[in-house]
């Protein structure tokens, strides 16, 4: 909560990823992310929610008899149209934001980012399924071969008589990925606001047309 | 995948057509201090990896006596030119195994007829 600088993300469709040359020669790999445009559904003050957001709608539906009635009964007091994707972006309290404040029915684009931004991009990851100590945890495993029979094996999870249990946290197998991920750190490349597309150097969570949040 | 298809077709470069075995004369853009020109680096093609804009390409060459391998991204922007200096015979997609030769078992032979296309 210490930070201070809130402002709205955009909601963006992974689109893949290739890489680029620079001019001398450099090549960085990139991601295309098509991001909004994202209406305004709905705006939460602290005084009638209890923390300031902004909600976010990407992707119009265009059969409109698609939408159930309760979803359209609220898109149609807003005078919107609906969409098939709506996600919350935390914002600073009404008053200390620095920018100006988002209305019901604006629309966010990826003109709201430029090149050089640092980004974070969150997203759900890859599903991995069920996997061992190895994929899971990094552990070390043992060796491969020379008659040796521990291989991927997690080895001991924990002590004797004390603490006569294992300890919570301890990396065990089970299940991997589709797990909401945050990666920051990421440079905006490049930002083509007639194509909705914005260019960012490195890997985001998620396979080609996952669904991610890309927040300043 | 058009977006990504279209933001690699802007670093597409013409590429003039060669194979695994051709000897290439590579025009490498260099960059000291703050001046720039053009070195030409010549050696043999001995692979080719990867496909579209992201093709690299491996050329060997014997430099005073020590075998050099230089890998370029055939699309990057500092390469300013490639020539085809000479067409190889070989039955090989990758010719790693010419790191192991000397002298002569290290020579490829010349793809005959189509020189003579081209030199006519």
């Amino acid at each position: 909560m210490s930070e201070m600088n809130r402002k709205t993300g955009i909601i963006g469709k992974k689109l893949g990823m290739t890489q680029v040359f620079a001019e001398n020669g450099n090549v960085s790999v990139v991601t295309l992310i098509e991001a909004g445009p994202c209406a305004v559904i709905q705006v939460k003050t602290v005084e009638r929610d209890g923390y300031a957001a902004v909600k976010l709608g990407f992707q119009e539906i265009i059969k409109t008899k698609r939408v159930n009635k309760p979803m359209k009964g609220m898109f149609d007091k807003i005078s919107q149209k609906p969409h098939k994707l709506l996600r919350e972006f935390r914002l600073n309290a009404a008053g200390s934001g620095n920018e100006q404040a988002l209305k019901v029915g604006d629309v966010v684009t990826v003109a709201g980012f430029a090149v050089g931004d640092v980004v974070k991009v969150s997203g759900k990851t890859k599903g991995k399924g069920f996997q061992g100590v190895m994929k899971r945890h990094n552990y070390r495993g043992g060796p491969g071969s020379h008659g040796s029979m521990f291989n991927r094996a997690p080895g001991s999870i924990g002590a004797s008589s004390f603490p006569s249990r294992v300890w919570k946290n301890t990396g065990l197998p089970g299940h991997m990925g589709a797990v909401r991920v945050t990666v920051s750190n990421l440079r905006v490349i490049d930002v083509k606001p007639e194509q909705n597309l914005l260019i960012i150097k490195g890997a985001v969570p998620g396979p080609t047309g996952n669904i991610v949040e890309i927040t300043k | 995948m058009n977006l990504v298809t279209a933001l690699e077709e802007n670093f597409r470069r013409e590429i003039p057509a060669f194979n695994i075995g051709d000897t290439l004369k590579i025009h490498v853009r260099v960059v000291e201090g703050d001046k720039e020109r053009i070195q030409p680096y010549e050696g043999i093609v001995i692979a080719r990896k990867g496909a579209g804009v992201r093709e690299m390409v491996t050329v060997r060459k014997m430099s005073f006596g020590v075998g050099v391998e230089r890998i370029f991204p055939i699309h990057s922007p500092i390469i300013k030119q490639i020539d085809v200096v000479r067409r190889g015979d070989v039955r090989k997609a990758k010719l790693y195994y010419i790191r192991h030769k000397k002298g002569k078992d290290a020579k490829i032979k010349e793809k005959a007829r189509e020189i003579k296309k081209a030199a006519v």
